[in-house]
Formats: structure tokens, C-alpha cells, sequence
């Protein structure tokens, strides 16, 4: 357990690391560091601060989320308080390469970096199947079942999949 | 008053004034939820109606933080009265069949979108720049989803065409209002806070055009465009959407989740 003699970079480390094992609730085989939506975990005044962006503007799993990582870091010893982050919104192109290759191997084929949708209109942007790997996959519909997914179909190996929507 | 106090109360009712427009439209897509003609688009409809309501949250939060007298975001939201409701006309029109409800978000997306835009580079507010930064790309969604639909509708079947003729004879006369701003928006846009919504119609016309020459459709002429919502003179629907959608907080006060 940390005394406040010792807070400092140690205890902000050591907050840092409790904070940044949540799981997604909905997308649970990555974390909340993985994704990028953990910003920064701090020690202010002997309370451990954690920097939460959330993710897209309807996900319903951003006041799950806050509680979890205050959990967390109250299960490790601290004081806890979430600061949501509005600025810079958050995009996909936060989410790291290993959380790239954690979704990939979960069945869900990670979003292209950089293709932020600008006004590609009717344009189409080529998704590999997180299965097989085929770049001959369709999309069923823009929208699945989460609001952070779309949903795709792969035309080598028949396996629907969904797709982590770029924003 | 002090002149810091007039900014802020501009910058309260326009902000107002948006979230307005997305939770009313949000409201109305929800109405969708489980009668849609096929289930991806019962999951579209309800991701986009997800978007507009995680949209109205953020700006009625930042709205009340604004105003800072005291009112949340769900007071904002749900206990005023008809006429103290600032959104468009456009948004308020009740869902018809699916081509009214697809084409009435296809003019209000292609709107918010280099709305949202111009807002995420631009603005002088940081808090509007972190909304408006992922705004834009998901209403780019909404804008490309319902584009398609208008042109497989447009360029469909008998069937579909007339419907979707009938959906832009409808309500075509309601997109004016978007342009037409307030006296809070014209306050923003003079600060920079937000956009001049005047230059936003090339824009607009620009890709409502595009998507009616594919679907085979025409843009017609508006005689007499119809407006009101900016100043809370809302259509005979509008009061049947907030007894539906004011019924928790007014039946059981202060409820919450």
C-alpha cells in the first residue's frame, strides 16, 4: 500500500498500470489503454486523477467504463477521480498496434488508420477478414451491433465479421 | 447585464439551440427501434439515432455548464416547455414511411456534417472542438448511409421512386431553416465560436445534388419555405414528441437511472 511520503512518479506508475487493465465492457479482449481512451493517470493531492476520453459521442459504455478504472484504482490502494476528456476528440487512429492485433485475433478486423471517413462518399475502403486474412470481403451494413462496429461479410471464407468503424 | 454576461447568453441559447435539434431527431429516430424494414437497418437506424443523442448529451452538458444557474443536462432536456424549444422544424416531422425518415436525416447530416467540419478546425471553443471533432466523421456515416438509400430508393422500383418522390415534395420546404440561424447563431459565428450557417449551403447543395442527380431525382424549387422552430413556434407534432418523451421526468420528478 502506498504511503503519501512515497507519492511520485512510483505511485503514478503504479496508478497508471491498475488503471490501464480495464477491459473494454463491450469489447472486452482489449483494454482501456489498448484503445487509447485512458489519457493520463496522475497523483494530484495525494488523489489518483484518471484522464478519460470517450469514445464515440452515443456509446453507451462511457459511464461503465469511468467506474471501472475508479474500481480499479481504488482496489489499488488509491484515492480515485475521473476527468472526462472532451479535447482532442478521441479517433481510432489512438488505438495501439498491439490493440490493433488484440481485436484481429478477437474477430473483429481493426479500423484502417487514417481513412477518418472525411466525405468518402460512396467510396469503399478495403477490409482485410480478421479470419483469413482474404481482402474479398463485403459490407453488409454500416451499422452493427455496437456503435462502435459495422458489420462485413468475407467472400473467401464465409465468415461474417464485424468491422471497428474508423472515426 | 455585462458584456461577458450577453456573449454567454448567445453562446447558452445557440448551443441550446443544437442540442435541440439532435435530441428532438434522435427522439424521433428511436421511434424506429424494432419497426424497421429489415434488421441492418433497424441496427442502422438505432446507431444513428445513438450518435444524435450521444451528440444532444455532450451539448446540453456543456449548454448547462454554460448557463451555470444551476439546471442539468436533464433539465435542459427534459423539463422545458414546447415553446422554449429552439430546433428546427425539419426534425420534428413525424417518421412517414422509411423514405421520409431516411431522406429527413440525409438533409439534416449533409447539414450538420460541414457543420461539424468547419467547427472542429475553426472554432474559438475548445469544448465544441472536442464535439464537433467526432461529430463530423459520424455524421459523414449518416450522410453516406442515407445516400445510398435515397439513390436505391430514387432509382429502385416504381414503388420506391414515387415514394421517395413524395418524401422530397414533403419536406424539401423545411431545409431552408437550417440556413436561416438565429440571433444567438449570428452572435457565434461573429466570435468564431461557431460557423455563419449562410456559408454552409454550397456546401449542403452541393451534396444533396449529387446524391438526387444518382437517384434520379429532381431538387425542386421551394415557394414557400416553412420555419418557426428558431423561435419556438413548433408544428402540431412537436407536443406529441415531448409527451412522450418528457413523461418519466414529469410523472415521477427527479427520477433517475
Amino acid at each position: 500500500m502506498a504511503s503519501p511520503a512515497t507519492t511520485g512518479t512510483l505511485d503514478a506508475a503504479r496508478a497508471w498500470a491498475a488503471a490501464a487493465a480495464v477491459p473494454d465492457p463491450e469489447v472486452p479482449c482489449v483494454t482501456v489503454a489498448d484503445l487509447g481512451i485512458l489519457r493520463n493517470v496522475t497523483i494530484e493531492d495525494g488523489v489518483a486523477v484518471a484522464y478519460v476520453t470517450p469514445t464515440y459521442s452515443g456509446c453507451p459504455a462511457v459511464l461503465a467504463i469511468e467506474l471501472a478504472v475508479e474500481a480499479a484504482l481504488l482496489n489499488a490502494g488509491f484515492e480515485a477521480r475521473i476527468e472526462r476528456v472532451m479535447t482532442p476528440a478521441w479517433t481510432t487512429d489512438w488505438i495501439t498496434p498491439e490493440g490493433c492485433e488484440k481485436l484481429r485475433a478477437y474477430g473483429i478486423a481493426p479500423p484502417v488508420k487514417g481513412s477518418n471517413s472525411k466525405m468518402a462518399l460512396f467510396g469503399e475502403t478495403v477490409i482485410n477478414c480478421p479470419r483469413c486474412g482474404s481482402s474479398d470481403t463485403q459490407k453488409i451494413s454500416e451499422f452493427g451491433s455496437t456503435a462502435c462496429k459495422a458489420h462485413y461479410t468475407c467472400k473467401a471464407c464465409a465468415e461474417p465479421f464485424d468491422y471497428f468503424k474508423c472515426i | 447585464m455585462t458584456g461577458v454576461a450577453i456573449v454567454h447568453s448567445h453562446q447558452f441559447e445557440a448551443v441550446l439551440q443544437l442540442a435541440d435539434d439532435h435530441l428532438i431527431l434522435g427522439q424521433r429516430v428511436s421511434e424506429w427501434c424494432g419497426h424497421a424494414p429489415m434488421l441492418e437497418e433497424d441496427l442502422g437506424l438505432a446507431n444513428m439515432a445513438l450518435d444524435l443523442l450521444g451528440q444532444s448529451r455532450a451539448l446540453y452538458a456543456y449548454a448547462a455548464e454554460i448557463e451555470d444557474a444551476g439546471r442539468s443536462e436533464d433539465d435542459l432536456a427534459f423539463l422545458r416547455l414546447e415553446r422554449q424549444y429552439l430546433n428546427c422544424l425539419l426534425v420534428e416531422r413525424p417518421n412517414g414511411d422509411f423514405a421520409h425518415s431516411i431522406l429527413r436525416q440525409l438533409y439534416f447530416a449533409a447539414f450538420m456534417h460541414p457543420f461539424w467540419q468547419w467547427a472542429s478546425t475553426n472554432s474559438t471553443d475548445e469544448t465544441l472542438r472536442g464535439i464537433a471533432g467526432k461529430a463530423e466523421k459520424e455524421m459523414a456515416y449518416h450522410v453516406r448511409h442515407c445516400g445510398e438509400w435515397v439513390v436505391r430508393l430514387g432509382d429502385g422500383t416504381g414503388e420506391s421512386a414515387a415514394r421517395i418522390k413524395a418524401a422530397v415534395d414533403a419536406l424539401h420546404h423545411y431545409t431552408d431553416e437550417l440556413f436561416q440561424g438565429s440571433a444567438a447563431m449570428a452572435a457565434c459565428a461573429e466570435d468564431a465560436i461557431l460557423p455563419d450557417v449562410e456559408t454552409l449551403r454550397p456546401a449542403w447543395t452541393a451534396t444533396i445534388t449529387n446524391i438526387f442527380a444518382q437517384a434520379l431525382l429532381e431538387v425542386p424549387d421551394v415557394a414557400h419555405p416553412q420555419t418557426g422552430g428558431r423561435i419556438g413556434e413548433h408544428g402540431e407534432e412537436m407536443g406529441h414528441i415531448l409527451a412522450e418523451l418528457q413523461y418519466m421526468q414529469r410523472t415521477f420528478p427527479n427520477l433517475q437511472w
